[in-house]
Formats: structure tokens, C-alpha cells, sequence
């Protein structure tokens, strides 16, 4: 059982998240929906336009690409961002490894919160230059 | 009530419908025409469900309009009424518009409770009433109710007990705070400084009733307020028909609509003091108020499902459910209208189903009572078997005019297969992610979707040798999705998956 104020432990807990006030942090748990996902459900569509971002609370994911299981997020993790900010469908399957509990906020929304907060924006941003530098390193 | 006049003695069936709602009577008789045998019971002793109480002040959200392009007595006619259960036969139709007085097409609780009531009548539902449910065991082959009546045992047990227990969240004080539940008449707050804890639908309807009466509003909620005229949602959005308090908001006319996260509640003798810190502006406020309500929603009734390994979501308020509204990690145990809305489906472009309401339940309750027929009872419905040349017209007018495919959006679809040996099939309305994630035949389902621009456009998804792929068809200022163009595009997209020539 999952009570609003929990989550908005969980989500001060997260780095996305770190450097809202708790008041902040109130309005973005009421801004996202939570999803709860059962083993080997597919979350997240390869080539599906219209996808959502996801904030992993609980649980770990497998990102495949094709069928190929290429990463693995968890707790604190995110995903579903680069097609939401691209406008295009996603480049990948995310299926839940193992249950998973997430936040979503629809593609739509997405925009507004990282405006309201570019705390988040910017958090989002190391996040992204983090996956960037380890993905260069692999290719190199 | 005499015993011997009540029906659905406790004992054994197949199937065990637990509610009188408006979900448990549409499953019970899409069941029944599928020869099904179940019980219906009920805690309650009327049939109507949440409609018996809720709307407090207002009429319905959802329209009912008897005035519309289509006949009243066919298919795409439920698209203009979310508010009629579904008949296969027009003799067992009951349209709400029949019981409404024409002066709005929003019907009033009451004109919706006896919309209800008659169709249950004339299609003699039976309903076992006063029967409360008490507990739930699980066995190998079915599971266990105790109700106030006695035991009922069953192969399959069906949930369909709404989402209209009152809830509300952990601030501190709010044990003491009425809940939206115990508001009385709204000329009783004359005078009065009301403060709404909520922005959302129930928390506007009741700014909307305490309007003339109260000599202030103000609500608050940590999250800004979302019109359906923003998001472009009817179902996780204050309708614009609760625009009226905003605007008085927006000109300063005493109502309020506060973005707060609302830190503890405190009672004295002449009302209530609230403690809150803006969210979308810093500041901390104190208020003071004659009257305090919750407006903060409602929860699933689950009594002890949890112990059985029952999911939930949505701060343990939804049962979390299969495409087919099968409870996730209890299997045998099923959602049924309300609570339907625990299959999530795609939220494509952020917009949820309508499985909340009526409108979309009630084709959910449709797919679910074939589905069980099928996969538990052995039921083989004859499927239609359509002309290659058939399948584009058919498909086009399905998102033309399909029900469906309109109050469930991106959520249900029309789906037609394509056997090994080229025989194809109207496989009927399935949900869209059961489609998109199983395996099966060749096929293409086509469904209606909302795009980010807010354009309605129908969209095929083709299944070809096991992948997926998705094609979105044009979208016409008025929605007539039946051109020539639309023709040319889906035969494009259809014809890999048909006999050579035959498009």
C-alpha cells in the first residue's frame, strides 16, 4: 500500500527530484499518475507514437531493442523522455524484469513540468549527458 | 423482502457477480445472452449502484442526446448516449434520454437511477439484494464468498462493486474532516466560508451547488486545475461544464482555486483552521473556515482481497488489472465496471480511457462476459467470415461509427485476421494492448485516437508475421473518416496481409 505522502518520500529520495521543495514535490506526485506493472509486462512500445515519461519507484526494467536486452533500470531511473521530447515513438521495448512500480506522465505533460521545474530539467539533463558518456565509452 | 422471492440462493455457479451497479448489470446480461450461469449480489436494495447516491448536487458529466445524426435505435447512436447500457436486441433497450426532461443533456441522478432501474426491469435482471459480501477464500478451483446470506462458491468471482468508498489522503486533522459524501442541502451553508480540499471534478461540482449560498470558496490542491478544454480528456479532467467557480476565481468573485499542498487541519468551536504552503507560488497560508470538506475521491471497496496477493495502484485505491480486467496477480478474480478502469490500456497521448464511467464500462462489461464464456465455459461464437474487398470498407466504417472505438479510445479496437489459409475474420472489439501484445495470425486492428494537437484520427495496427506495425490514417474537420483517401490509405496498409488482387 502506497499513500501520496510515501511517495513524495520516495520521490525527494530521488536524484530527478532532489532539489524540490516538499511542497513541490506534493504537486508533482499529484501531477503523475502511479502504475503498478506486473512481471514481463511491456510498458513501454517500440515504433508506438503517443508514449509517456516513466519514473521508476519500485521494481527494475529491461530496455529491448528489437528483443535484444540491451540495459537495465531501476529504482530512481527513468524513461520514455527522448521520444516524448523528440516527438516520435520509441526507439525500444521497456518490459518490467520483475514487478515494477512507476510515476507517468503523459508526453503531453511533459514539457510543463520540465518548465515549472528546470531544477528537473537540469537533473534530467546530467542524467542524460551520464547515459550519453557511458554509451561512448561502450562504442570506443 | 419474502426468502423464498429472492433469487440467487446461496450455493454454487458458475459465475458470482458481486454489485448492482450499472457494471454488474450489464455483464450480467451480456452473460445471460451468452447462456451463461451466474448469481448477482448485491448489498444494496435497489439496482443503480453509486447512481443511487452520486452525483450530491448535479447532473451527470457525460451527455445523453436524443437529438443526434445517427437512429436512435442503432449501433453508432451509443456514441451520442454514454449513459444507456448496451442491448443486443432493440427490444431490450432502455435509452436514459427516455427519462430525461429535455432541458439539458446531462441527466440528473435521478432521471440516470431510473434509466438503471428500467433496464434492469425489463430485461429482468435478477439480483440478490441485501446480500452484503463479507469475505473471499481462494481454492483450487474457484474461490469462496461469505456474504450476510450464507456461502457462495464459484468457479469465477466478478468484482463490480464501483470505486465510490470514500477516501481521502494523510494530512493531519483530516480524520475529523467530512468526507464529499456527507454534504447536506447547499442552501444549509448560507452564509457560510466553505473550504474544498480537492480541485477536481467532485470538488467543483461542489463549488458549483454552494455557489449561491456560500460567502466564500476557496479549493485547494497541491496541482493545478486541468480542464477537459486543456487536456483534451473527459476522463482525468475537470469538465468545462464546471467552468463557472473558475471564472469567478479568475474575476475575483470571492470562489478561489488554490495550487496548496495542505500541511495539517485544526478544529476549533466556530470551524476550522488550515495550515497549507503554496505550491505553484511560495507562500504559506493560514485559512479559516466555517465548513471543511474533503473532496479527494473515492477508493475500491476490496475488503480482504489484499490478502489474497490482490495489486492495486493509484495510492492503493485500483485494483491493477490484465487487458481483460483479470486481476494481475489473482487469477479468476475480475473487475467489472468501475473498477474496470485497473486496466490502464495505452494512455496514448496522455488520454485515459473511459472505463470510469459508463460510457466505457459498459463495452468493457460486453468483451469481458464473451471473454469468460470463452476461456472458462467453452463457448464457441461463430465468427463472421468476410470478402478480402470487404475488409477496408469495414474497418473505415468501424472508426466512422464503432461505439467502441470512440468512448474507448486507443483502448478498444476492431480487429480482423487473416488465417494461414487466407480465410479472414472479424475477430470482434478486443482491448488494444491485448492485441498489440499477444501473438496470433495476421491481422490489423483499427482504433480511434486523440492526437497532442487534439485531432481525431483513426489508427491501424497491422500484425504481419508477428511484428507490429503502426499506421495513423488521416484525420477530416468532420470526423468523416470514410473518404477516398482513407480508402486508398488503409488498402495500402492492409493489402500485404491479403491474397494477391483481392483489395
Amino acid at each position: 500500500m502506497i499513500e501520496r505522502s510515501d511517495i513524495v518520500d520516495t520521490l525527494a529520495g530521488l536524484a530527478l527530484f532532489a532539489d524540490l521543495t516538499r511542497p513541490q514535490l506534493e504537486a508533482v506526485a499529484h501531477t503523475f499518475e502511479e502504475e503498478w506493472f506486473n512481471e514481463d509486462q511491456r510498458i513501454l512500445r517500440q515504433g508506438l507514437a503517443g508514449s509517456a515519461f516513466y519514473v521508476i519507484l519500485e521494481g527494475e526494467v529491461a530496455v529491448k531493442i528489437d528483443g535484444e536486452r540491451r540495459s537495465t533500470l531501476g529504482r530512481g531511473d527513468f524513461f520514455g523522455e527522448v521520444s516524448v521530447l523528440l516527438g516520435g515513438p520509441p526507439t525500444a521495448d521497456v518490459v518490467a524484469a520483475r514487478a515494477v512500480r512507476c510515476l507517468v506522465l503523459s508526453g503531453p505533460e511533459v514539457e510543463g513540468l520540465l518548465m515549472t521545474y528546470p531544477r528537473v530539467m537540469f537533473r534530467m539533463l546530467q542524467a542524460q549527458a551520464r547515459r550519453l558518456q557511458q554509451a561512448n565509452r561502450w562504442r570506443s | 423482502m419474502a426468502e423464498l422471492n429472492r433469487p440467487f440462493a446461496p450455493g454454487t455457479y458458475p459465475v458470482v457477480i458481486v454489485g448492482s451497479g450499472p457494471g454488474g448489470l450489464q455483464l450480467s446480461y451480456f452473460l445471460r445472452r451468452l447462456g451463461i450461469g451466474h448469481a448477482v449480489i448485491s448489498s444494496d436494495e435497489a439496482p443503480g449502484g453509486m447512481f443511487r447516491h452520486f452525483p450530491l448536487f448535479e447532473r451527470l458529466i457525460t451527455w445523453s442526446k436524443r437529438h443526434t445524426p445517427v437512429p436512435l435505435n442503432s449501433r453508432p447512436y451509443d456514441w451520442y448516449d454514454w449513459n444507456s447500457l448496451l442491448a443486443d436486441d432493440p427490444s431490450h433497450r432502455v435509452l436514459v434520454p427516455d427519462f430525461m426532461d429535455g432541458t439539458s443533456i446531462f441527466p440528473s441522478r435521478q432521471e440516470m437511477e431510473r434509466g438503471i432501474a428500467a433496464f434492469a426491469e425489463r430485461n429482468r435482471l435478477d439480483v440478490r439484494y441485501g446480500c452484503r459480501w463479507v469475505a473471499t477464500r481462494r481454492h483450487n478451483d474457484g474461490f469462496t464468498l461469505e456474504t450476510t446470506d450464507g456461502e457462495y462458491h464459484c468457479r469465477v468471482v466478478v468484482f463490480a462493486v464501483g470505486v465510490a468508498e470514500p477516501w481521502k489522503p494523510e494530512i493531519p486533522g483530516i480524520e475529523h474532516v467530512p468526507h464529499y459524501v456527507e454534504m447536506r442541502p447547499a442552501r444549509e451553508y448560507a452564509g457560510k466560508r466553505v473550504f474544498i480540499i480537492g480541485k477536481r471534478n467532485s470538488a467543483f461540482e461542489l463549488a458549483d451547488a454552494l455557489h449561491p449560498w456560500a460567502k466564500q470558496i476557496i479549493m485547494a490542491s497541491p496541482r493545478p486545475v486541468v480542464f477537459s478544454l486543456y487536456n483534451r480528456s473527459p476522463a482525468a479532467s475537470v469538465r468545462a461544464r464546471y467552468v463557472i467557480p473558475y471564472e469567478d476565481h479568475l474575476f475575483g468573485g470571492g470562489t478561489f482555486a488554490l495550487d496548496a499542498a495542505i500541511d495539517r487541519l485544526e478544529r476549533h468551536a466556530d470551524g476550522w483552521r488550515i495550515f497549507a504552503t503554496g505550491t505553484t507560488h511560495p507562500v504559506a497560508f493560514t485559512f479559516e473556515a466555517d465548513v471543511l470538506v474533503a473532496a479527494t475521491g473515492f477508493t475500491t471497496p476490496l475488503a480482504d482481497l489484499r490478502a489474497l496477493g490482490l495489486k492495486t495502484f493509484s495510492h492503493d485505491r485500483i485494483p491493477s488489472l490484465t487487458p481483460f480486467w483479470e486481476s494481475a496477480t489473482v487469477p479468476g478474480v475480475y473487475f467489472g465496471g468501475t473498477a474496470s478502469m485497473g486496466a490502464v490500456g495505452l494512455r496514448k497521448y496522455g488520454l485515459g480511457s473511459l472505463s470510469g464511467g459508463v460510457a466505457g464500462f459498459r463495452h468493457n462489461m460486453r468483451i469481458l462476459a464473451l471473454h469468460l464464456a470463452q476461456t472458462y465455459f467453452g463457448v464457441d461464437v461463430p465468427k463472421r467470415e468476410l470478402r478480402p474487398d470487404e475488409v477496408v470498407p469495414f474497418l473505415l466504417a468501424e472508426a466512422n461509427g464503432a461505439p467502441e472505438l470512440w468512448n474507448q479510445r486507443a483502448y478498444l479496437a476492431r480487429v480482423v485476421s487473416v488465417q494461414p489459409d487466407a480465410r479472414v475474420f472479424d475477430e470482434g472489439v478486443l482491448p488494444l494492448q491485448y492485441f498489440l501484445d499477444s501473438s496470433g495470425p495476421d491481422a490489423v486492428a483499427i482504433t480511434v485516437e486523440t492526437d497532442d494537437h487534439g485531432e481525431h484520427r483513426p489508427a491501424a495496427y497491422v500484425r504481419q508475421r508477428g511484428a507490429i506495425n503502426e499506421v495513423v490514417l488521416p484525420g477530416d474537420p468532420l470526423l468523416n473518416f470514410d473518404g477516398q483517401e482513407h480508402h486508398a490509405r488503409l488498402a495500402e496498409v492492409v493489402r500485404p496481409l491479403l491474397p494477391p488482387a483481392s483489395l
